[in-house]
């Protein structure tokens, strides 16, 4: 999978947009209630080495994401 | 009549519980606490109601287990007390508009709200109330505030049939209209929660807290030892059963059953074995200061909000054996006692997590009240004593974890899970939890040490443990190395894992032969209590697998170490 644009990639202490969620019905909809839907606000906080989580900052509160659900989650630098 | 409390996790439900019912329940600053429906009754209109604390979801729509097991109690409720987090009002109107949907009579307490005060989070509750058509009352349930108003407008609640066709543009709409945030400045208690999730901040966090936490329970259990209950014991009890045992005159029935074995005309309290002393002593001045000790730091380390962060950091590890970060939950609460250990496997989303949470908790994970005896039978070795127990028990929880995650089908989800903000735990509601986990020990634990010193007794003097010891002797004696009178601890650890290593005490046996002795009284089958829980989280089939494994486990490590050491 190409996560060059993804979660997991991007820069801890950054804002970003979240473009697209590459996933099915379940993951979709279990990211969309802790507030990771497409088109909204975050700010990366970390990521864990070895394939570790990523934790992130959305609408006020911090979530940790698994490593291969954040390399699902395609964002974009906001301008 | 029956009131609900429902909402997202972590947003106060079981404190709100507290307060209406007077019933305390733990509560914790971590998503998952509540695992189980808590039932208690509160007053509404003069009259009875029952008032149930229902497990956090953050749908109504079914997808998981637990989900439909909310959706089921929705119809059951005749209020619904929906409690949503001020602080991220978003996430917690997805529920609200799911639970509007559902019909039930709706009222909302808007709980942390004197937090989003502090986050600069400007709520315009009448206009809030206004968009949602159901009463909305703001309150901190920690400080008690907006409670009282809370129940007297309790009747206020409203049923709304609707029906919402795009619930999040509904909810990005209410947003917007009712709050106002103000940007502020990061709090250092907010710089510090960033800094612990960092891997380069982190890790050197992490160890520093375990290696705090673990200085002091020791420091604090050994403190109350030696200066609070052996003095109690030595100076005020001893000198009183002296008299009961001149009384009863030693090797009569009634004699060896109170007092137990005088040993040169003296009371050991760890080798006599009579209910009141070694059945008294145990429990209270050998475990009970440690199980005080642990609870003390554990409830400063769930109501900070540190638990979830340690997830963070430990998320690869737990892969590694098949689970992910949030199993570190069950492990913790399992080194206090494996039975709320066991329960709280239920924050794990599947099957397969949860059977390998359980058997390596079951396995490698003794309580602290074995913990404590063990490390009065090997404490004078130091390091090499305790830490050897230690070691090993930490190889086989990796090494059993590395085999489960190969053998076991499937493949373990990933760690999705919200971490709350730090918060300074209260005084107040620490010194109730450890409280009310000190009483649980007592009411749950002292009864069982009892009945242990009481069989301990049975077995001896029907000689039942020495008959069993000649037939497990190919075992205990050959595959172990340890003495057949060992027999009788592995017979009385079914019950209580603490008396069975006292048991040990009497047996003189060498440093090789204690660490091997604690080691397979830890692995090889769960207490009574723990059995019963997992049974019943398990079901019998898995628990047979379960147990299966327990046993290979303990005759390949025991005969490892009887080999190696």
């Amino acid at each position: 999978m190409d996560d060059g644009n993804s979660l997991v990639k991007a820069e801890a202490g950054k804002s970003y947009r979240v473009v697209k969620i590459i996933g099915g019905y379940g993951m979709i909809r279990k990211l969309n209630l802790l507030g990771v839907k497409e088109g909204k606000t975050i700010k990366k906080i970390s990521s864990q080495p070895m394939r570790g989580p990523v934790v992130i900052e959305v609408g006020g509160s911090q979530v940790a994401i698994g490593y291969r659900m954040a390399a699902r989650v395609t964002i974009e630098v906001i301008a | 009549m029956k009131v609900l409390l429902m909402g997202n996790p972590n947003v106060g439900k079981s404190v709100i519980f507290s307060r209406l019912t007077g019933v305390n329940v733990i509560v914790s600053n971590y998503p998952g606490t509540t695992v189980e429906f808590t039932r208690g009754t509160m007053r509404f209109k003069g009259e009875k109601a029952e008032l149930i604390d229902v497990p956090g979801a953050y749908s109504l729509v079914p997808a998981s287990k637990a989900e439909e097991v909310a959706v089921e109690m929705v119809k059951e409720g005749d209020i619904i007390i929906d409690v949503i987090d001020a602080t991220n009002l978003e996430r917690s109107l997805n529920f609200t508009l799911d639970l509007l949907e559902s019909g039930a009579p709706i009222i909302i307490a808007l709980n942390i709200w004197d937090e989003a005060c502090h986050k600069g989070i400007n709520i315009d509750v009448d206009k809030l109330e206004e968009m949602l058509g159901v009463p909305v009352i703001p309150t901190c349930a920690l400080t008690g505030e907006g409670i009282k108003e809370l129940v007297g407008r309790l009747s206020e609640a409203k049923s709304r049939k609707v029906k919402f066709d795009d619930k999040w543009g509904e909810i990005g709409n209410i947003v917007e209209n009712v709050q106002k945030v103000t940007r502020r400045h990061h709090t250092p208690l907010e710089r510090l929660g960033d800094a612990s999730v960092s891997p380069v901040t982190g890790i050197p966090i992490a160890i520093l807290v375990l290696f705090l936490s673990f200085w002091l329970i020791r420091f604090i259990g050994e403190l109350l030892i030696g200066y609070v209950f052996e003095p109690l014991f030595e100076n005020i009890w001893t000198p009183l059963i002296m008299h009961v045992s001149d009384f009863l005159e030693a090797g009569s029935f009634w004699h060896d059953l109170l007092i137990g074995q005088l040993i040169d005309g003296e009371i050991v309290y760890m080798e006599s074995m009579g209910l009141l002393t070694t059945g008294l002593f145990v429990p209270i001045a050998a475990v009970l200061p440690y199980i005080f000790a642990f609870y003390l730091i554990l409830s400063l380390l769930e109501d900070s909000g540190y638990l979830p962060r340690l997830a963070v950091l430990m998320d690869t590890v737990m892969h590694w054996v098949g689970l992910h970060g949030m199993g570190i939950i069950p492990m913790m609460l399992g080194l206090g006692c494996n039975v709320p250990g066991a329960l709280s496997t239920r924050i794990l989303e599947t099957r397969r997590e949860r059977f390998i949470a359980m058997t390596l908790l079951a396995i490698s994970i003794p309580c602290m009240a074995q913990i404590a005896m063990i490390a009065g039978l090997v404490g004078k070795y130091g390091v090499k004593g305790l830490g050897s127990v230690a070691l090993t028990l930490f190889f086989v929880w990796l090494g059993l974890g590395l085999v489960l995650n190969k053998v076991i089908k499937g493949e373990s989800p990933e760690i999705f899970v919200d971490i709350a903000p730090y918060r300074i735990p209260l005084f107040k509601a620490v010194v109730k939890k450890v409280w009310m986990r000190v009483k649980w020990f007592l009411k749950e634990a002292l009864p069982f040490v009892l009945l242990g010193v009481f069989f301990v007794n049975i077995l001896y003097t029907f000689g039942i443990i020495q008959w069993i010891g000649k037939y497990t002797a190919p075992v205990v004696t050959s595959l172990f190395g340890l003495p057949e009178e060992a027999v009788g601890a592995l017979i009385v650890g079914f019950l209580r894992k603490d008396v069975a290593v006292g048991m040990l005490v009497p047996l003189n046996l060498s440093l090789k032969q204690l660490i091997i002795a604690s080691v397979i009284l830890a692995m090889y089958f769960p207490c009574v209590a723990t059995f019963a829980a997992m049974l019943r989280e398990l079901g019998i089939w898995d628990m047979l697998k379960s147990v299966g494994i327990m046993l290979l486990a303990t005759a390949g490590v025991g005969s490892l170490l009887n080999l190696i050491l």
